[in-house]
């Protein structure tokens, strides 16, 4: 690891600013993420300020008259999963949270480290090898390499890898709203899919966050969601695994016909992916396993499999109907 | 601490080195009371071999000077220091330390406290798994610049007045291990999962996460996805969760094992 200077400076304009000035300072949550890769040598930040002190982070907003629930950055992910109102609103965002890591990393885990996470490409982890996102410019090692683990959809030739969050899969679906203040206290808010990017030209960005910005809190719009919706998660091993497919499906019924409709998947994309097709094709059917499936096949109809991920296309589809048969069942685990 | 002790013995090539370096005989530096490895740390600082970190221990690199050449370096001269005052087993700690250093690092090269094991050191194997406030963590993605003011408790932490802790008469009872490597990890992630449950913390495997309960009594599945943040590359999981099952349930239950 090398050197950097540690702050705990709460004022969040000094951190702005602190973050304006030098390109190389980082925010630290619970350093799950930012610690490991420093120690790999990916990160290489000189200067590190503790989120836990910042003032704006540790607002807690009263319950919102419109019944929204706003979540602060510096909470962190196992409190957020078990909070009540969270459980009880919006069960889909704790199973979610919970498929995620392990009780340990989900205990230091902070929601604003969750959604700033980094991909977990295996050449982005290893610097003695090509990435055009850790080091623009030098090639993807993964595009013409191993690339089981990576995406199927929105990828560019500039970079094919996905992101690695299961909480952002269950928030994009469930139409979050990142809220992020920069320089000068200004604040503003960003809806949950346009927060993090597809890789395009400059896969060294991660997300749509300005120099200086940091994430104060998530907020997440009241719906009717909570009985039929579920987050499936598919990966190598049963547990503490990163996911190799994930779903979020969420949906309003009215006597089995569908009024609303959500769904998100997990690990084929660099951001977390909205299934629309399969959502369009689904609002104002009925709930059925044959629906199910037609919307599944349309989505994944647009898939762009790479050498070593075709079994994604199959493996996506299958996990989209399971999703939404549980979601359609009242979303409880089998 | 007992190199402190040692005269200094340089081989050949490092009388060369540091003869090229400066002036006068190496040997000297025994005068001030310096060891070799204290020597060789301080001239890394002064070189700019911090960069070089991996060529030196932790230990090393994360000392804070205890005897200095007189003249040399002001004594506040780890780069990026840091105090942290936090509570370990109870007892207060005080400890100055390079912004670098871990907390599995501070407990085990500077407080001694070997017993939390460094496995992985990339939070993907739960050797190092420690309770701070309450809640398991992993000290080997902890700093220890974050601990201040809190409380962390450790495998060592666990026995009381010389008697073992439930769990850890569990685990034995189960012959919950085999090298022991990953056991105080398991062990102290263990005790905070009771906990946890008790609280009615819900799991990925909760049948019905909209449905709060204060205890959940965890069946053998729930177990294993609790604790699958600590790898036993000796594969004792089935006698891990009896230990587990045994004091979560309170009651007996049968050994996996018996003497031939
Ligand atoms: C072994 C292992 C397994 C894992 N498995 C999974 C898994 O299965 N599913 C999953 O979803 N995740 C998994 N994770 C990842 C884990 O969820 C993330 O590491 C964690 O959420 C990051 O949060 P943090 O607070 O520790 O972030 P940090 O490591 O502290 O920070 C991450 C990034 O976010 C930035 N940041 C932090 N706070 C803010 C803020 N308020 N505003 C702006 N930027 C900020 C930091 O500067 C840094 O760049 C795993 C991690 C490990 C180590
Ligand atoms: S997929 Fe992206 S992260 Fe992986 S090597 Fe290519 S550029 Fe780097
Ligand atoms: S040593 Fe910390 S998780 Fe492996
Ligand atoms: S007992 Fe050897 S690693 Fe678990």
């Amino acid at each position: 690891m090398r050197p950097f200077k540690f702050s705990t400076t709460a004022d969040s304009n000094e951190v702005s600013k602190i973050l304006i000035a030098n390109p190389h300072a980082r925010l630290l949550g619970g350093g799950t993420n930012l610690l490991d890769l420093m120690k790999e040598d990916v990160e290489r930040p000189t200067e590190l300020v503790e989120v836990g002190n910042i003032d704006v982070m540790k607002i807690v907003s009263p319950a919102s008259a419109t019944g929204s629930i706003v979540i602060p950055a510096v909470e962190k992910n196992a409190r957020t999963a078990n909070d009540p109102a969270i459980r009880e609103n919006f069960p889909m965002l704790s199973q979610a949270i919970l498929s995620g890591a392990s009780a340990q990393i989900r205990n230091m885990a902070t929601n604003g480290g969750n959604l700033n996470q980094r991909t977990r490409c295996t050449y982005f982890y290893d610097v003695a090898m090509p990435c055009n996102k850790r080091e623009p410019g030098s090639g993807c090692g993964a595009m013409k390499g191993l690339n089981r683990m990576h995406a199927i959809f929105g990828w560019s030739d500039k970079c094919v890898a996905v992101h690695p969050s299961d909480m952002c899969v269950a928030l994009a679906a469930l139409d979050a709203v990142v809220k992020v203040q920069g320089a000068n206290g200004k604040q503003r808010s960003i809806p949950f899919t346009a927060y993090h990017r597809l890789p395009g030209d400059q896969p060294q960005k991660d997300n749509t966050l300005q120099p200086g910005e940091l994430i104060t809190a998530i907020e997440i719009p009241k719906n009717n969601f909570a009985e039929n919706s579920y987050y499936l998660k598919v990966r190598d091993r049963a547990s503490y695994a990163f996911a190799l497919i994930s779903v979020a499906a969420a949906m309003e019924l009215k006597n089995n016909k569908i009024v609303r409709v959500s769904i998100a998947m997990g690990g084929v994309a660099h951001k977390p992916w909205r299934a629309s097709v399969a959502e369009k094709y689904l609002l104002h059917k009925e709930a059925t396993e044959a629906n199910f499936k037609i919307a599944a096949a349309n989505e994944m109809k647009l898939a762009k499999p790479l050498e070593h991920n075709l079994y994604k296309v199959e493996l996506g589809r299958k996990a989209l109907v399971r999703a939404l048969m549980q979601a359609a069942n009242g979303g409880k685990t089998i | 601490m007992t190199d402190q002790k040692q005269a200094a013995d340089f081989n050949e090539d490092e009388k060369q080195i540091i003869e090229d370096m400066i002036t006068g005989d190496p040997e000297d530096m025994t005068i001030f009371g310096v060891s070799r490895r204290q020597f060789l740390k301080q001239l890394a600082v002064i070189t700019g071999g911090f960069a070089a970190a991996q060529y030196i221990g932790p230990d090393e690199l994360f000392a804070a000077p205890s005897v200095l050449v007189p003249g040399t370096i002001p004594i506040n001269s780890i780069e990026n220091g840091v105090n942290a005052s936090f509570n370990v087993n109870g007892s207060p700690v005080a400890l100055e330390v390079d912004s670098r250093m871990t907390l599995l690092d501070s407990l085990r090269e500077k407080l001694q406290l070997t017993g939390t094991k460094k496995g992985c050191d990339h939070g993907q194997c739960g050797a190092c798994t420690v309770i701070i406030d309450g809640n398991r963590v992993l000290s080997c993605l902890t700093l220890t610049a974050c601990c201040q003011g809190k409380n962390v408790t450790t495998i060592e932490g666990l026995a009381k007045n010389n008697q073992l802790h439930p769990m850890q008469t569990a685990f034995i009872k189960h012959d919950g291990f085999q090298c022991g490597y990953c056991t105080p990890g398991q062990i102290c992630s263990a005790l905070a999962l009771m906990d946890e449950a008790k609280k009615g913390e819900a799991s990925y495997l909760t049948e019905n996460i909209r449905e709060k309960s204060l205890s959940v009594q965890l069946s053998d599945d729930e177990i294993r996805e609790r604790m699958s943040g600590n790898i036993c590359r000796c594969g004792a999981y089935p006698n891990i969760i009896a230990a587990i099952k045994e004091v979560h349930s309170g009651k007996e239950v049968a050994q996996n094992w018996q003497f031939a």
